[in-house]
């Protein structure tokens, strides 16, 4: 039984790392993303357009 | 502004999370107790489900990485190399979980963590070619030649998944064989349970791919939106 949980608990360890890994990726870039138009709102007015 | 493509993926991620749930009672409850390999006990068993899942899902995540790879070269399009390092990482990944759930299934079926059998090393020699790509894509700044590097690279290192497929059946691989000239390993009760998990881990790649490239694309866009602030 024991290596049965190990086993599921290491393939969900890796799925929610990969998931992490992208979210957080994602929120820095998002973060990011935002910096630069509060730096330069005309980068803003020209993504809209 | 949401995108269209934003609604669907969220769809597409409360889809794949309930088939992998439904994988997971089938795996873990809902399928019959196997009675092949009896000796390592019908619980332990039960790995194989999401450890064939999880391959097939590397497999098919370095097949779509070749095909991205081959379309790269001959469009240079950008969105063909987001695809091949989107699938790339994900199939290393799911590789990952393969070699770690296969060694936990061999010390209960083998008395062993791990052997040099032939199917076990040429896993583990194609998780790190693929660790190998994604090392390449770090080392080369120019976006240009990285995708060119690693397309080619993609495209080469994909023979390791039909070496890896055939080797249990050309070498006489410790490894068992779920499906051969022989016989399946798995019983008709297993079966559906069998391929439902393939289904629900099938879904849960192209989740994962809708996420990863998303998050490729919003990388670019903050390059973009740099390069203008510079320029």
């Amino acid at each position: 039984m024991g290596y049965l949980v190990a086993a599921y608990a290491v393939l969900w360890a890796i799925s929610f790392g990969l998931v992490a890994s992208i979210v957080l990726r994602q929120r820095k870039l998002e973060a990011e993303l935002q910096a630069i138009r509060e730096a330069d709102p005309s980068l803003m007015a020209e993504d809209k357009d | 502004m949401k995108r269209r493509s934003d609604t669907w993926l969220v769809v597409l991620s409360v889809v794949s999370a309930v088939l992998i749930l439904a994988a997971l009672y089938l795996a873990l409850v809902g399928a019959p107790k196997a009675v092949m390999q009896s000796e390592i006990g019908p619980i332990v068993q039960r790995i194989i489900y999401f450890h064939i899942a999880t391959a097939w899902v590397g497999f098919l995540a370095f097949f779509v990485t070749f095909l991205a790879g081959i379309t790269y070269l001959r469009t240079q399009a950008r969105r063909w190399d987001i695809v091949a390092l989107s699938s790339a990482e994900i199939g290393t990944m799911f590789m990952l979980g393969v070699l770690v759930s296969g060694s936990i299934w061999a010390k209960p079926a083998w008395g062993v963590w791990w052997v040099w059998d032939e199917r076990l090393t040429i896993s583990l020699i194609q998780f790190l070619v693929y660790v190998g790509y994604l090392m390449l894509r770090s080392a080369v700044d120019d976006p240009t030649r990285r995708a060119r590097f690693a397309a080619v690279y993609g495209i080469v290192a994909f023979i390791s998944v039909p070496i890896n497929f055939i080797a249990i059946r050309l070498w006489r691989s410790q490894h068992p064989l779920m499906f051969g000239s022989e016989g399946g390993g798995l019983g008709p009760g297993m079966m559906f349970a069998f391929f439902f998990c393939l289904i629900a881990f099938t879904v849960w790649y192209v989740t994962l791919m809708g996420h990863r490239i998303r998050l490729e694309r919003l990388h670019d866009d903050v390059e973009e939106l740099k390069q203008r602030v510079i320029g």
